[in-house]
């Protein structure tokens, strides 16, 4: 069956995808940290931010309509985490309305503190978009297990890369086996039916985890993790990474000021 | 040295209680391609298994004359090799090229030695060129493939094969056992499929309930029909 992949578009090659996978996690890290830390209502930096990322993302081939798209991911999340904040938060009252018994009033802090979650979520998204659309996944991983991550979490997420599709896979032809044998009844025993297909789910995921050690012991795997490594960190790296920094420094700094 | 793999009273119970394998005795001589065939659940996997020392029980199978114990479980890793019935079991790495190195960095070959036997096994099974691919853009045919290159990287002098040609079309199939001919090592090939038993084994075993039924000449035991018709591998006879 047909997905679409985490790392889209990472097979191109332009500068940006040739860069040091460490490089850009990097500075994908350091851009979060920059814009989740910048004061609410400097708008200016964020625009800065946002042409930052644009310029990356531009430079790296990836179509734009693509990125976007992806972009809206996140919106739901935060949406869902943050909707409710305007009508919370003390201050000043932009608007008073009355729902059945209640009033409701929504204050321009609250509004403010919304917005302001809205727009660093997306630019952040937007910065691990540039990130996986320009890297491998498998070429991250190595990064992230020689930028001293824990063996175990990389091949955690190494495993996730390899089993997610298989496991997608598997669900979807479960639910064809469900619908071509005519899904309906209640709303209760459709609860139940998707009940009974999670923990089938579950268990397969299981036993297939058992296989799967059963085949990694085969060829001799002990517990020790083992593993070439193969990157290499060119000047040009360096010269990327000290100038994304110091951009985004500066216009942290001159937003605090 | 002439015999290569020797189990003696082998006995296995899951457990669950499910009996799997009961007072199970095989021999195989060096360079011998024996099938092992036997209705689903006659414990042909669970046989394979031992021969590794994934599973081990009481300690009766034998390789080369070294009991499987252990102490000695990676030396017997690395003689004998196992391929998974589900290559998407057998390939967990992103990329096929960590997949096949797995066995020889987990040996302690060295960098160089590592990438020639990942070049040497890919040549192999014909998907050179395949190194950077990941397992799941590829079809079941090539996945069987690389999960044999996963194995012969590690220069086997036994290899085990579990249903090698399951879930593939005739022409993959086909491909996948002229290869198999062409591998000079002594190799066990448990298997439902009759046409490739006939084409790549000489020797066959009969297994059902965890014992061995038969052993003998492959073209002896597929011409006795009723011995198969009894233990599910022929439609049974009707008068």
């Amino acid at each position: 069956m047909k997905h679409g992949f985490i790392d889209r578009y990472s097979d191109r090659n332009s500068f940006m995808h040739r860069l040091d996978p460490r490089t850009k996690f990097v500075t994908t890290l350091l851009f979060i940290l920059v814009v989740a830390l910048t004061p609410p209502n400097s708008w200016l930096a964020f625009a800065l931010y946002l042409a930052l990322i644009a310029t990356l993302l531009l430079a790296s081939t990836v179509p734009i309509g693509y990125v976007l798209k992806r972009s809206l991911v996140i919106i739901p999340f935060v949406v869902m985490i943050a909707i409710f904040v305007p009508f919370f938060k003390e201050g000043e009252v932009a608007g008073s309305y009355n729902v059945w018994l209640w009033q409701v009033s929504v204050t321009y802090s609250g509004l403010q503190v919304l917005t302001n979650i809205i727009i660093k979520a997306w630019l952040s998204i937007l910065s691990l978009i540039w990130l996986s659309s320009t890297t491998k996944l498998p070429h991250l991983l190595h990064g992230l297990e020689q930028l001293r991550m824990p063996r175990v979490m990389v091949m955690i997420l190494s495993f996730m890369y390899r089993y997610l599709f298989i496991l997608v896979d598997e669900t979807m032809r479960m639910k064809q086996a469900r619908d071509s044998r005519n899904f309906g009844g209640g709303r209760l025993w459709q609860i139940r039916t998707i009940g009974n297909m999670v923990g089938t789910l579950f268990i397969r995921s299981y036993e297939r985890g058992e296989r799967v050690y059963a085949a990694m012991a085969a060829r001799g795997f002990d517990g020790q993790t083992r593993t070439l490594n193969h990157l290499n960190f060119r000047p040009v790296d360096a010269y990327f990474g000290i100038s994304c920094g110091l951009i985004l420094i500066l216009i942290s700094l001159f937003s605090l000021s | 040295m002439d015999e290569v793999i020797r189990v003696d009273n082998l006995s296995f119970s899951y457990p669950d209680g499910q009996s799997a394998l009961a007072d199970l005795c095989l021999t195989v001589r060096q360079g011998e391609t024996v099938a092992l065939i036997g209705p689903n659940g006659a414990g042909k996997s669970t046989l394979l298994l031992h021969l590794n020392g994934i599973l081990r029980s009481n300690g009766v199978v034998r390789i080369f004359g070294r009991q499987v114990d252990d102490k000695n479980l990676r030396w017997v890793r690395s003689k004998v090799g196992l391929v998974f019935q589900d290559p998407d079991d057998q390939l967990f790495s992103p990329t096929v090229f960590d997949d096949v190195a797995f066995g020889p960095i987990n040996m302690g070959y060295s960098e160089v030695e590592v990438r020639e036997s990942v070049t040497r096994a890919l040549n192999w099974v014909g998907m050179a060129g395949y190194e950077l691919r990941s397992p799941h853009h590829l079809s079941i045919g090539e996945r069987k493939r690389i999960a044999i290159a996963t194995v012969l990287s590690m220069s086997p002098e036994i290899l085990l094969l579990d249903e090698p040609t399951g879930n593939l079309d005739p022409r993959s199939k086909w491909s996948l056992t002229s290869l198999l001919k062409r591998l000079p090592m002594t190799k066990i090939v448990a298997a439902h499929d009759l046409e490739l038993v006939r084409a790549l084994c000489p020797r066959t075993i009969v297994l059902d309930h965890g014992q061995v039924i038969a052993d003998g000449a492959t073209s002896h035991i597929l011409a006795d029909v009723s011995l198969l018709a009894a233990h599910g591998l022929a439609p049974a006879k009707t008068s």
